[in-house]
């Protein structure tokens, strides 16, 4: 066995496992004591001390500052053992169990250690204290439960040992260190080897390197290192700028739009407004991020010191960057108008005045809807029928009723004869409302009665009825007897010539009736959409008949087909000619007013959406350049619609006066319009019984 | 009739426009490069007018970009430079991967790096140019400034980005271009009036970051990567153009032990310059007064209105330039510092702060001739008579009112008035806050005293008296029978409009509306506040 002093590390043999100093213990060495007073060390199987230089003898390895760590825990037993040859053999184990025990252990030969007869307690112990001069030099031995008095060379080692020295005197710490592999050249070699051939031929393989290199140099792959570009080194970029050098690309450039500044809102001492309330801030919080109008929630700070950190600052400038990046970029026209400049210049209605503009009479007596009203040719009598099945005469000037028809059924229109000879009131009965000069009057019932039955009776689609004699009292002159309800009638401009609509789907929707004759015709054989109303062009023999989406107009004489007015809207409800015979106004239940140029065109020359509601009636004004629509909304709207002569002047349409006065009842309004023949006066009918005059 | 047939999609706007991945994929670079190439080169997506036809009549989700936009990516130097990077990485992967450790060093000394001088002169032709896109540049690099080596971008990128900030403060300082300026609780917005343009930065208050994880941070170096070449090139000729030296030097003053400053390191020498108390020295030593008057030539087609109106302005600006020169400005060590002291410099003022709280400190509190001591806390425990303890809002606020507000209202620990936003130009119409009216009225000269005044004096007259008086017929109010004539006139034109018109009609007056009725709201919001701040007062009037 060797043991190695100077140098602790160990090493295990086959590996490069090494050990430090203060490691031994862990392998658990088994101690054998000598004879001769020495101890050896033997380390578990495979390891071995080495040293490659010297052996010392096991008295040294004791002293040895390897051993020195260990020595505390066992000098006890061998210095016992140096003394005396007694030592007990119970091991490491707690003295404790042997309390109860009078002996100790054992000895080597396996007898019992007793313990002392009398133990020492805390008196002798402090009277040992204070009398024995030598109790300090005494340690008591729990194994033996003896004391041992050491003696003054133990007690000189445990100094040196206190004190960090080695336990030997004699061992001298700084010997000559014998430096084995020193840089010095020695005359002679270390090992006996001869030296390879390969030391002193020059090497192949780095021939073969270098002459790569060369070949690479010669070749030019391999370049002298590039001198290493400093830093950043700023200088006048734009030294010679040029503002037109601008890139072709740059004409498609959009630059990126600036941040948004911000308003009082963002300070960290708002006003108090701009704070949000309790419910605000609970509806921002639900909003989704995307859809706040602030991306940031206002807060107020008494002072600069306590406003924190803003938590999404970076979010917000890396969201910026994106947008820098990601957007797509496109520009868009905003539209820079001054809303004033969109409003059409029109003339003032002041300068296009005369016209209706403040309600100065109102008709009452009807007791329900007033479907219907009209005005005598001579502007004097105004005519209504109402769903009250009744039929008034009222005096315009007055207000007056003059007198009050019974009639068997609703009056859905009412139409007052146009020839001022003749006073005739077309209902669906022929009624002489007595409202006149006698003379004229009386001539009307002469012209009546001086019918001549035709000597050959020809089929008629409806029956001419000469009425009682009560019935003609009331002023009853003819009936007319239809197969079906009866929508519309109206008279043509000579007063001869009679046109009513039936409600009905059949062909025989329109008829023309003759009054001086007692006739009447269907002029239609085909069924073209359901007729909503018909007029007699007032000049020309022209007849103009609206269905639901267009207005067909008709040459009587010719009879034929002229022209198809497109009107553009749902459902027509009503129409007007103008008294010049080549415009026409068409209202519509979706709530348009249609202003047909028939020279010009068979698609509307304008199309008015004034009206909030469905229009009812339409009507224009004989004399003046007027015309009047109105609607379910309850109000009258009265427009300038003046007509050339020049036929390259179109039309000019201005509304003048928005007409209120009517009260809604089951959400209708105005159910009819008609203007004094004379007069710029316009009177209206409507669904809360009443008739009202504007002027 | 002959002729072949016009195939689809091959002319047109179908031909002006790329998608990404084909874009990518012509300029064969990954996507990350692809990004980062755009970012520096400025080319953004485009968005076609008619993105069915662009998208040869798929109506799916697409990005656009112009060829043309393209085509001239093809030319770019950078995109060799990022291959051979590529290249690079690669091949330090492999020699990592052997263990080759001398060729680890060889390839890192011969690491591939660009350069972007041409791409800023290209993105910006001329300087103003360079100028008018400056926002977002100053913004990122305040932002990178402040980040800590938290290993989210390079320590050099923040440094050099902190070196750029403090330039270019030194340079708005030396030029005294600064307009505005305004707290927010986001940062501090500053608005500069660089050679005509306004430059408006943000800058984040100081604290440490709280890194979000959701950001990708390789974008944002990289604009500012780009940012700071663009920031570098325009400090350098702002400098120039008003002589100072480049890279900036501290002048020294008489009072300065020249030997000191001799051996400075580099180090130092930035702290200086960070601390903005320094006077820049100057290329050629210019005499104090450079200002010299300048004649006015009055514009074409300017009447002498115009032309004194805008003299008013020139003198406006000049007193503003001027606003806090002869005061002494003293920094409590809690309030911000560098932001006070940007700002006082910037408008003449002298600036100084405790000597323990950063370098470039000139005098001491206790100086007796310091005019206003800038404090936050609520009470200050030794104080000097002959100066004023103000809040850090009076500053900005003096700032943003171009004139010096009165003090009282600005004392520590009293309740501040609000700090309005000096961004906003209220248009009629808008809401106007009542502390903005009081400022408007201050800077004309009014004080604020006669306003309440008359307001007493309107008070005590609209005290009903009930009185029995004899009815009176009532006259025609011509007015208001005009302005209806006008009104009705107006609707009825309206009338007539043509349906497109209306609709855009509507649009406006709808949008007009929806301002008036915010505005309303605000208003109505500060009178219930108003109201019930009164009837607390009361309350606690009546209680004592």
């Amino acid at each position: 066995m060797i043991v190695e002093a100077s140098s602790p590390t160990i090493r295990q043999h086959g590996s490069s496992r090494v050990m430090v100093p203060g490691m031994e213990h862990l392998l658990r060495p088994a101690r054998h004591f000598l004879s001769d007073g020495s101890f050896s060390v033997q380390y578990p199987v495979g390891y071995t001390v080495f040293s490659p230089r010297l052996t010392l003898p096991l008295s040294r390895v004791m002293n040895s500052q390897a051993c020195a760590f260990r020595l505390s825990t066992f000098h006890l037993y061998f210095l016992k053992s140096l003394s005396e040859d007694i030592r007990n053999t119970v091991g490491n184990v707690p003295m404790e169990w042997y309390q109860d025990y009078p002996h100790i252990g054992y000895d080597l030969e396996g007898k019992k250690i007793f313990k002392p007869i009398r133990n020492k307690d805390e008196l002798d112990e402090f009277l040992d204290k204070m009398e024995n001069p030598d109790y300090w030099r005494t340690v008591h031995d729990k194994m033996t439960s003896t004391d041992i008095r050491l003696t003054d060379e133990q007690i000189s080692l445990v100094h040196r040992l206190q004190s960090g020295q080695f336990g030997d005197v004699n061992f001298n710490e700084y010997e000559p260190y014998i430096d084995f592999f020193s840089g010095e050249t020695m005359i002679h070699p270390v090992t006996n080897r001869p030296q390879d051939k390969r030391s002193f031929i020059p090497s192949l393989i780095e021939k073969e390197k270098v002459s790569k290199m060369v070949h690479a140099i010669k070749m030019g792959w391999i370049k002298p290192r590039k001198p290493k570009e400093s830093d950043l080194q700023f200088y006048d970029l734009w030294a010679k700028e040029d503002p037109n050098a601008i890139l072709g690309r740059h004409k498609m450039h959009v630059p990126a739009p600036k941040m948004k500044l911000p308003g009082h809102e963002e300070s960290y001492n708002p006003p108090p407004e701009y704070l949000l309330t309790e419910e605000e801030r609970l509806a921002w919080e639900q909003q989704d991020p995307e859809d706040r109008k602030l991306s940031f929630l206002p807060q107020k700070f008494s002072c600069l010191r306590s406003v924190p950190a803003y938590s999404r600052f970076i979010h917000e400038r890396f969201e910026r960057c994106l947008d820098l990046y990601l957007c797509p970029r496109q520009r868009k026209m905003r539209v820079n108008v001054d809303p004033e400049d969109l409003i059409p210049k029109l003339p003032k209605p002041r300068d296009l005045q005369p016209f209706p503009t403040i309600q100065s009479l109102i008709y009452r007596g009807h007791s329900s809807l007033v479907r219907c009203i009209s005005l005598s040719p001579s502007g004097q009598w105004l005519a209504s029928g109402s769903d009250d099945c009744t039929v008034r005469l009222w005096e315009v000037s007055t207000g007056r009723c003059m007198k009050t028809v019974e009639v068997g059924g609703a009056v859905r229109s009412i139409v007052w004869n146009p020839n001022p000879a003749i006073c005739l009131v077309a209902v669906l009965v022929l009624l002489n409302p007595y409202l006149a000069d006698k003379l004229v009057y009386n001539a009307t019932d002469q012209l009546i009665a001086s019918y001549v039955e035709p000597e050959e009776e020809r089929p008629q689609p409806v029956q001419w009825q000469v009425p009682e004699i009560e019935d003609s009292d009331k002023g009853f002159r003819l009936i007319i007897t239809h197969p079906k309800s009866v929508k519309q009638v109206t008279w043509h401009s000579k007063g001869d010539y009679l046109a009513s609509v039936l409600s009905d789907n059949s062909n025989m929707q329109v008829l023309i009736h003759q009054v001086s004759k007692r006739r009447s015709q269907n002029p239609f054989r085909k069924n073209k959409g359901l007729v909503q109303c018909v007029s007699f062009h007032p000049i020309r023999p022209y007849f103009f008949v609206a269905s639901q989406r267009c207005v067909r107009v008709y040459n009587l004489i010719k009879q034929e087909l002229m022209k198809k007015l497109m009107a553009n809207c749902k459902w027509i409800s009503s129409m007007a000619i103008h008294p010049g015979g080549d415009n026409v106004i068409c209202g519509s239940y979706d709530s348009r007013l249609s202003w047909f140029d028939l020279d010009l065109s068979t698609k509307p020359y304008k199309v008015l959406r004034h009206h909030k509601k469905a229009l009812r009636g339409v009507a224009f004004h004989k004399n003046y350049p007027l015309f009047a629509s109105g609607s379910d909304d309850g109000s009258v709207i009265v427009c300038h619609g003046m007509v050339y002569n020049d036929l390259l002047q179109n039309p000019l349409i201005v509304p003048v006066k928005v007409l209120k006065g009517h009260t809604l009842t089951h959400n209708l309004g105005v159910l009819d319009v008609a203007f004094h023949p004379t007069q710029p006066w316009v009177f209206s009918s409507g669904a809360d019984a009443t008739i009202r005059l504007f002027t | 009739m002959g002729g072949q047939q016009q195939k689809k999609y091959e002319r047109g706007s179908a031909t002006n426009y790329i998608t990404r991945n084909k874009a990518r994929k012509k300029l064969s670079l990954s996507l990350a490069d692809f990004r980062r190439l755009c970012i520096l080169k400025g080319i953004y997506p485009h968005e076609p007018k008619h993105k069915k036809k662009v998208n040869k009549g798929s109506t799916a989700p697409r990005t656009f970009y112009l060829l043309k936009d393209i085509r001239f990516l093809l030319h770019e130097p950078i995109v060799g430079k990022f291959r051979e990077y590529k290249i690079f990485v690669r091949k330090l992967r492999k020699a990592y991967g052997k263990g080759e450790w001398a060729g680890v060093q060889r390839l890192r000394e011969n690491k591939p790096s660009y350069k972007l001088d041409h791409v800023v002169k290209e993105r910006y032709p001329t300087f103003i140019d360079a100028i008018r896109d400056m926002d977002d540049a100053l913004s990122m690099c305040f932002l990178f400034s402040t980040f800590a080596r938290t290993g989210k971008c390079h320590v050099q990128t923040i440094q050099l980005c902190r070196r750029l900030c403090v330039e270019w403060m030194n340079y708005v300082i030396a030029s005294r271009s600064l307009r505005k300026v305004f707290l927010s609780i986001k940062g501090i917005y500053y608005q500069a009036d660089v050679l005509g343009q306004l430059v408006t930065w943000l800058v984040p208050y100081q604290f440490a970051h709280n890194h979000p994880t959701d950001v990708d941070y390789r974008v944002m170096a990289t604009f500012t990567e780009f940012y700071t070449t663009l920031l570098g090139f325009i400090n350098f000729r702002l400098y120039h153009s008003i002589n100072l030296a480049y890279p900036p030097k501290v002048k020294h003053g008489p009072d300065v032990h020249s030997t000191d400053m001799c051996v400075v390191s580099p180090h130092f020498y930035s702290q200086k310059l960070s601390a903005l108390s320094a006077t820049l020295s100057r290329v050629i030593s210019a005499p104090e007064d450079e200002d010299a008057e300048l004649d006015h030539f009055p514009a074409e087609g300017e009447d002498a209105e115009a032309l004194q109106v805008r003299e008013k302005q020139q003198k406006g600006l000049d007193a503003q330039k001027r606003l806090f020169e002869g005061l002494k400005f003293f920094l409590s060590r809690e309030v911000p510092r560098e932001p006070l002291a940007f700002v006082i410099r910037c408008f003449g003022g002298q600036v100084s702060w405790d000597q323990s709280l950063c370098m470039g400190s000139t005098y001491n509190a206790t100086d007796e001739t310091i005019t206003h001591q800038v404090v936050d806390r609520p009470n200050v425990d030794k104080k000097y008579i002959n100066r004023y303890y103000v809040q850090p809002q009076w500053v900005f606020d003096c700032v943003n009112g171009k004139m010096l507000l009165p003090v009282e209202d600005y004392f520590p620990g009293v309740t501040l008035p609000p700090h309005l936003s000096p961004f906003m130009e209220e248009k009629d119409g808008d809401y106007v806050p009542p502390e903005k009216l009081k400022l408007m009225a201050l800077q004309r000269g009014e004080k604020p005293g006669e306003i309440k005044f008359v307001l007493l004096i309107q008070r005590s007259t609209s005290a009903v008296s009930v009185m029995v008086t004899p009815g009176k017929v009532k006259a025609e109010n011509k007015m208001r029978l005009e302005y209806e004539e006008k009104a009705e006139e107006k609707h009825l034109a309206i009338m007539m409009m043509k349906k497109k018109e209306k609709y855009l009609y509507d649009k406006i007056m709808f949008g007009k509306r929806r301002t008036v009725r915010e505005a309303n709201k605000l208003a109505a919001k500060r009178k219930a506040h108003d109201e019930t701040l009164k009837a607390n007062k009361k309350k606690k009037g009546k209680k004592d």
